[in-house]
């Protein structure tokens, strides 16, 4: 089985957007790599071959080793021994696998010797490894960490990082603290500076820290001594060759067992810092953070994709009543809805990763050269539209995995429910997608002002002005009476001009817009191919439309009057 | 200490995927409707190769296959996970080889294309044929030495090789003099994946059969790419080129003749009823141990 061969969804997203041609162009510098370097692309089309290419390997690697071994990985686990990880046996296995195929520093240009891949096809890779094992996915992807370091860096940091992390080096963000989880500006760890040995150093401890024995670290640490909030912390790299981190223990979780989550003690640890003072958190972090929520919207779609593959598998085999239990309507519409969410999703983080993908490459080239006015306002656009989708892609993502691993388990009946089949873990796997890197709530906050300024009523009027094919016309007067009463709500909660009440809405607003523009991204796609989307367009648009429908009137009941029903003392 | 290896692969009808369509009336394979792989155990042996060329800096490895044109295949295979490059061996005089004639020519091309090799490494048998013939026969046509069921390559120093080998009940641990011929086995170490630095940087590579009638690299998309890069000509070679006796050669060359294809069908002719007592069980254990079934 391949990972990627197989789903020729995944190949749809990578080929059939307008945006494509633009990005490997951005990204390849008009191809400027082409006499230098063996493996770079001469144009568009050898650059789109290329990248299937890759992933067909991603593919291979996952359907033959990472996704065999997660049983194995998720029963062991990682240990903690003498102050370091040690993985489990068979996470060495796939380690070795994704590193002897140089699936390493994806994104980084060639001269750091990375593969110069555009954050659209490592969001591919991500999603592929995902639907293998969502804990191993956690442990490879970290690598992502390597784009704050090359944004904000040195040179000389560059140049002493980047070649370690293409060569298969591991990564880590140490954020979260004991008291700072959500709430990143309560950071303590201490960062002081060592005017003798002319380095920064580190005292404290972190929490919650994935794969927080890895090669190398970025730290988020008090450096300004009296300070308490977010202005205080500044970005820092520690190099594990120099020590002074110990791990203390590896938490004992619900699922992705086969990333360690760490506790970490940082003793005098010597450390380098990354960009400027005080930046840490406002600045590096939210870099941080963007990069690693499209990784968890893209794991998502991969737990929801082995989720369908799981439920369509067993519903086929499962014979009760003299038939197979995917002849059932019942059964066959838990199956569709997990199938439709799983589309609408993709096509989200797909589109999500494209706009990431033209202003980081915009942004690149304005550390060589000046930018053309016109580049500018591109870079300007495509930023706010990550800005916006980012949040979006990982809410909706994240809770559609939950709800598409739960469907998962209910089609495997009284056997889903033994620890046996593959459902039972990427149920328990799909939990924390909603949780970390900002809850399903934070990315509300996150989207919300999109919602009230206008921004994604915007995308949507646009979306809406462009022609589908003719059998889908209905759809589209469905969604702009949906997008209506999106428009009237936002309106409505805007107008009661109360904080509370905007907070308690958001929600409800936010997942109005994902119900809207998933539909859109849906008609988009089911014009282009209506033999791959067209059942799921059907669905998810029946499903959205009733999604809607009960947010609107849920909003309606949500007066100033009635906040005081929703406050729990 | 460099060495040059060959290595010997072949493309193979997947026989472990079966479909209903797989034999042909008359009883032979239906290679059309069975994809092409790389043998796997040759994997197993390109593994072995690339282990020795990680471990000693400036080791060659090529791979060896004879075929058609879409043989060239396993060479960018090979090339994507760690060959320098490969010989397609290809003409109509090698067609309807047994493993006599085939052994015949794949000795012939390395003393032409690598006549100081080192080592010459292949799958232990080819899982259409399953001879296990060919490592052996080409060992004895270059009279060099050869070790077979190679399991794992422990050292190799001073001229000499040691290997532990799987045999009968066990494993032995050998020694030899190189230059030698190894047969892996299909239980040693499995091969790397892709790398896709190489597979992006060989993936346009092609053997002159691969290209449409007619035309020459000249004519291909990225045509200017094959001017630059020898590394995308895949080198081919017929008998001419290898100054093959021809008697020696495929149908010719090949005693081997099929007398008759048969199917054999498995009938239980008796049977045994065991009760779930320790004893009959035990009793049941030990039989198989004693027939080898299990072991």
């Amino acid at each position: 089985m391949n990972y990627y061969s197989d789903i020729k969804e995944i190949q749809f997203e990578l080929e059939q957007s307008e945006l494509m041609p633009r990005i490997v162009e951005l990204k390849e510098r008009n191809f400027a790599d082409k006499d230098q370097y063996d493996d770079a692309p001469q144009d568009f089309a050898d650059a789109m071959d290329s990248y299937d290419r890759v992933l067909d390997v991603v593919g291979d690697i996952v359907g033959n080793i990472v996704a065999p071994n997660a049983e194995a990985v998720d029963a062991e686990g990682p240990h903690c021994e003498g102050g370091r990880v040690r993985y489990a046996e068979k996470t060495y296995e796939n380690l070795d696998a994704m590193r002897k195929a140089g699936l390493s520093g994806v994104t980084m240009p060639r001269r750091y010797n990375g593969l110069n891949m555009p954050v659209t096809v490592y969001t591919a890779a991500n999603e592929i490894v995902s639907a293998g094992d969502a804990g191993f996915e956690n442990i490879w992807s970290l690598q992502d960490c390597i784009e704050t370091l090359y944004c904000f860096g040195s040179e000389e940091q560059r140049q002493k990082y980047i070649p370690r992390v293409c060569k298969g080096e591991t990564m880590s963000m140490d954020l979260t603290e004991p008291d700072a989880g959500s709430d990143l500006q309560s950071v303590m760890l201490k960062a002081t500076y060592d005017e003798e040995n002319q380095c920064w150093r580190l005292n404290g401890s972190k929490r919650f820290i994935t794969n927080g024995d890895s090669d190398i670290h970025l730290v988020l640490a008090r450096s300004e001594a009296g300070t308490r909030d977010g202005r205080g912390l500044s970005m820092f790299i520690y190099d594990k060759r120099d020590g002074g981190v110990d791990v203390r223990r590896i938490e004992n979780k619900l699922g992705i067992h086969g990333s360690p989550t760490c506790e970490l003690v940082y003793k005098n640890a010597k450390c380098e810092l990354c960009g400027d003072r005080k930046l840490g958190l406002i600045k590096y972090v939210m870099s941080l953070m963007n990069g690693a929520r499209l990784g968890i919207a893209a794991q998502s779609v991969g737990l929801s994709q082995t989720a369908y593959n799981e439920a369509l598998a067993y519903a086929r085999d499962r014979k009760q009543f003299g038939r197979a239990i995917i002849e059932f309507p019942a059964v066959a519409e838990m199956i569709s809805n997990i199938k439709a969410k799983l589309d609408a999703g993709r096509a989200l983080l797909y589109q999500t990763a494209r706009y990431v993908d033209i202003y980081k490459a915009l942004e690149d080239i304005a550390r060589e050269r000046k930018l053309e006015p016109e580049e500018r306002a591109e870079l300007k656009k495509y930023s706010r539209l990550a800005d916006a989708f980012t949040p979006l892609a990982k809410g909706m993502n994240s809770e559609y995995a939950n709800q598409n691993c739960y469907d998962c388990i209910q089609v495997h009946g009284g056997s889903g429910f033994m620890l046996e089949y593959t459902c039972q873990r990427i149920y328990r796997d799909a939990r924390i997608t909603s949780i970390y890197e900002g809850t399903t709530q934070l990315q509300t906050v996150a989207a919300i002002r999109y919602v009230t300024n206008g921004m994604y009523a915007q995308v949507i009027e646009e979306m809406l002005q462009e022609a589908v094919a003719p059998e889908f016309e209905g759809y589209k007067t469905r969604i702009q009476a949906m997008a209506e009463k999106l428009n009237a709500c936002t309106a409505a909660v805007k107008e009661a001009q109360n904080d509370e009440l905007h907070d308690l809405c958001a929600r409800h607003l936010y997942e109005m817009t994902g119900d809207v523009i998933m539909s859109l991204l849906l008609l988009q796609n089911a014009t282009k191919s209506a033999e791959l989307f067209a059942k799921s367009l059907q669905v998810y648009v029946n499903l959205a439309e009733a999604d809607v429908e009960k947010h609107n009137a849920l909003v309606a009941r949500m007066t100033t009057e009635s906040i005081e029903n929703y406050r729990q003392a | 200490m460099s060495l040059k290896i060959i290595v010997l692969a072949k493309q193979v009808p997947d026989t472990r995927n079966v479909g209903p369509d797989a034999m042909t009336p008359e009883g032979t394979v239906n290679r059309s409707a069975l994809p092409a792989i790389f043998n796997p155990e040759d994997l197993n042996a390109l593994e072995q190769a690339l282990r020795l060329k990680d471990q000693f800096p400036g080791t060659t490895v090529h791979v060896l296959t004879m075929g058609p044109g879409r043989a060239a295949e396993v060479i960018r295979e090979a090339m994507y996970r760690g060959a320098d490059g490969g010989y397609l061996l290809t003409d109509r005089a090698f067609a309807g080889a047994d493993t006599l004639a085939t052994s015949y020519a794949l000795a012939t091309a390395i003393k032409h294309v690598c006549p100081q090799v080192d080592l010459i490494i292949g799958g232990r048998q080819a899982i259409d044929g399953d001879t296990a013939q060919v490592g052996p026969q080409v060992a004895e046509k270059l009279g060099l030495n050869q070790i077979t069921y190679t399991e794992e390559i422990l050292s190799l120093k001073d001229g000499k090789i040691t290997v532990v080998r799987h045999i009968d009940g066990g494993v032995e641990t050998v020694e030899a003099a190189l230059p030698l011929v190894l047969t892996v086995n299909g239980s040693a170490a499995p091969c790397r994946p892709r790398n896709v630095k190489r597979v992006m940087k060989f993936k346009r590579a092609l053997a002159p059969l691969e290209l449409p009638q007619g035309t020459d690299y000249e004519e291909l998309p990225y045509a200017d790419q094959y001017g630059k890069k020898q590394y995308l000509k895949i080198q081919q070679l017929t008998t001419a080129d290898i100054n093959a006796d021809l008697q020696q050669c495929g149908l010719a060359g090949s005693p081997t003749k099929v007398k008759a294809v048969e199917n054999i069908v498995f009938k239980a002719k008796e049977s045994k009823v065991l009760t779930g007592s320790d004893e009959d069980i035990n009793g049941l254990v030990q039989e198989l141990l004693n027939n080898h079934t299990i072991g």
